[in-house]
């Protein structure tokens, strides 16, 4: 029994279904990153090689000029400071908004999961019904009433908007991690004397640290990524990175720099790229853990 | 150190959970230093009644006084109670010492004080070398020491314990049953335990009140209510196994009581009857294993079908017209399986119920 189990080990190695499975696997991985590769060697052409039209060949002379006119100097409209501007904007808008609307849904969900206030499970269905309806329903309406509280086109007013949007889902991310976790901590904590802060701060929150790191990977890339909202409500000062990369795609004298546009194309996506590689296996883990108990 | 002892007293309670009425017009009274066990098979309403004392359920009537104070609607912290969970349910992000001071902490207990306390509790549960350790690092057993060190630490007047047991193995429950009982020796405080476990039950209990349905079926000494069940499902859940059965009717006969079935005819007249029945009264006969002796030259014969050996004694089952007898004898030599023998049941420790309502007569 146990003398053959190694040989069968090894051959199952080198089966056709196994190579098929690699063959698979390494032609979609080069079909997705085509793209990328392309947007690459773009932004290291000078404009001369760019013209001859080969998309796909090496750069002959390798430049990272484009880069620096992405970052410092390029045009969108009549501001020529690059898209710089719009990274700062962008992390202005990203960290408070991250911050807050993570404490609002772990709030939420803390007290959704243990202190079951009246009327709790409607409550929830409604932020939930809230979460599907389409953003540009709540658009008009959202700018009359930010306009009204003097919140429009400002910093706080994006913010406010990011936290908003932001609630059902992080809401719902905290309370089901909450509902995993046996109730009778919660209890034993009432019998202590905890009211309800000192039971989020000091016992909740410590136990907390996998669905935080997951709720910020969400909300960071979720908010870096939003360009809609930014176009809409940040105003002209606090237009963030994407609305700042799309302009600057589309402001064209004369030629156009393709080698710019990738280049703060790639910038633009840095953020979020970053997140994904620095903490895909967190991303993992806290999306099983919410799902599955224990 | 200075325990004081609290009575608790239940009256008229009822607690609904969403349109279920678990508990209804329930009262108990628990003697202060009492340690009292609720015990009843699970969905009982035991944990129930021991969550509202504590006051994490709302109960919607009745009142519960602790300490001669009403507490029917006190925050849990300001009770004076102590709990003590099955899942132990110890903070998992705080390492012993801080799971054990936590209450004191938010209650603003000055430093010396929690120390003077963290360090006897610590003592006397020989948690002194774990202090430093979180929850995740301990065994079963010493989670629930912890989870017992909470409790002490607080200083409660009344100690509510969960099936706190019902988590460990065999052995380390045995273990922690005596320290608790050495513990409610030497605190001297008011104990509420809940549990399913009659074994539980009888060996810590200075009472013990046995639940069904939300119910209190009886409450008294484990001695009392294991000799005299108030009913059939008193006399059948504890025990084990429980009460054998047999139905019959009383016949008055010269000046006695007989009781019988076509099998069986047994005096009864020295049983002491609460009142006495009427003629042909319809009844159930119960009597503990222990009380039924077995011997190849007793009249009522059986067939041994099954014989199951437990170490110090073994249980004997007969088929005895169909019915299954249960006896447990001590001795080494005697049935086989598939043997006919002899039963004889001592007619002084019987008991008798009504067949219809399952009240003792």
């Amino acid at each position: 029994m146990n003398a053959p189990r190694h040989p069968l080990k090894r051959r199952s190695r080198f089966t056709p279904a196994r190579l098929g499975v690699y063959a698979f696997l390494l032609t979609s991985a080069l079909f997705f990153l085509l793209p990328l590769y392309v947007m690459l060697v773009t932004s290291v052409k000078p404009m001369t090689e760019i013209r001859l039209g080969n998309i796909l060949s090496l750069p002959v002379h390798f430049t990272l000029d484009a880069w620096r006119v992405a970052w410092q100097s390029a045009c969108t409209g009549l501001d020529c400071q690059g898209i710089q501007v719009g990274f700062w904007n962008s992390v202005r808008i990203v960290v408070p908004s991250t911050v807050l609307s993570i404490l609002v849904g772990a709030v939420n969900g803390y007290a959704l999961s243990f202190w079951k206030p009246r009327g709790a499970t409607t409550l929830f269905a409604i932020l939930l019904v809230g979460a599907f309806i389409p953003v540009q329903v709540m658009v008009y309406p959202l700018v009359r009433v930010l306009a009204t509280v003097h919140l429009f086109s400002s910093l706080p007013g994006i913010v406010l908007i990011h936290t908003i949007f932001g609630m059902p889902v992080m809401t719902l991310l905290f309370r089901n991690y909450y509902a995993a976790l046996p109730h009778e901590l919660f209890q034993a904590a009432r019998v202590d004397g905890g009211g309800f802060w000192r039971i989020f701060l000091q016992l909740m929150v410590p136990m907390s640290t996998p669905i935080i790191v997951v709720a910020i990977i969400m909300q960071v890339t979720g908010i870096w990524n939003d360009f809609i909202l930014g176009l809409v409500f940040a105003g002209t000062r606090n237009l963030p990175m994407t609305v700042q990369l799309n302009n600057i795609i589309n402001t064209t004298t004369g030629e156009r720099l393709y080698n710019v546009n990738m280049a703060a194309t790639i910038l633009t996506s840095m953020v979020p790229l970053a997140i994904y590689f620095v903490s895909g296996r967190w991303f993992v883990r806290g999306i099983a853990s919410g799902a599955v108990k224990g | 150190m200075s325990t004081v002892m609290s009575n608790v007293s239940i009256r008229d309670l009822e607690i609904q959970l969403g349109s279920h009425t678990i508990i209804e017009s329930l009262d108990l009274e628990v003697e202060p230093g009492e340690f009292l066990v609720l015990l009843g098979p699970s969905g009982c309403g035991k944990s129930t009644l021991l969550h509202s004392i504590a006051g994490l359920i709302d109960v919607s009537g009745g009142s519960i006084e602790i300490g001669g104070q009403d507490m029917t609607w006190a925050d849990p912290k300001d009770r004076g109670i102590a709990l003590v969970f099955q899942s132990y349910a110890l903070y998992p992000t705080m390492n012993v010492e801080r799971n054990l001071s936590f209450g004191l902490r938010i209650a603003g207990t000055p430093k010396a004080e929690i120390e003077r306390r963290v360090t006897r509790a610590a003592e006397m549960l020989q948690l002194g070398p774990l202090l430093k350790r979180r929850p995740a690092q301990l065994s079963g057993g010493q989670r629930q020491r912890v989870a017992i060190g909470r409790a002490i630490v607080r200083e409660a007047d009344v100690f509510l314990f969960d099936e706190p047991l019902s988590n460990l193995d065999a052995k380390l429950r045995t273990e922690l049953r005596r320290e608790l009982k050495q513990l409610h020796k030497r605190l001297g405080a008011t104990m509420i335990y809940v549990t399913h476990d009659q074994v539980e039950a009888m060996t810590l209990a200075t009472r013990m009140a046995v639940m069904r349905g939300g119910v209190i079926q009886q409450i008294g000494t484990p001695a009392q209510v294991y000799a005299h069940p108030d009913n059939l499902f008193v006399a059948t859940f504890l025990g084990s196994p429980g009460m054998n059965l047999l139905k019959g009717t009383l016949r008055r006969e010269g000046g006695g009581v007989r009781f019988r079935n076509e099998h069986v005819d047994l005096d009864v007249s020295a049983y002491p009857f609460l009142q006495s029945p009427p003629e042909n009264q319809p009844c159930v006969l119960g009597v503990r294993p222990e009380d039924v002796s077995i011997d190849p030259a007793f009249v009522h014969r059986g067939t041994v079908s099954l014989v199951e050996p437990m170490g110090n004694h073994r249980v004997i089952w007969l088929d005895y017209h169909g019915a299954q007898i249960a006896s447990i004898v001590q001795d080494t030599a005697t049935a086989a399986v598939d043997e006919i023998t002899g039963f004889s049941i001592d007619s002084k420790r019987i008991s008798l119920f009504d067949e219809t309502g399952g009240d003792r007569l």
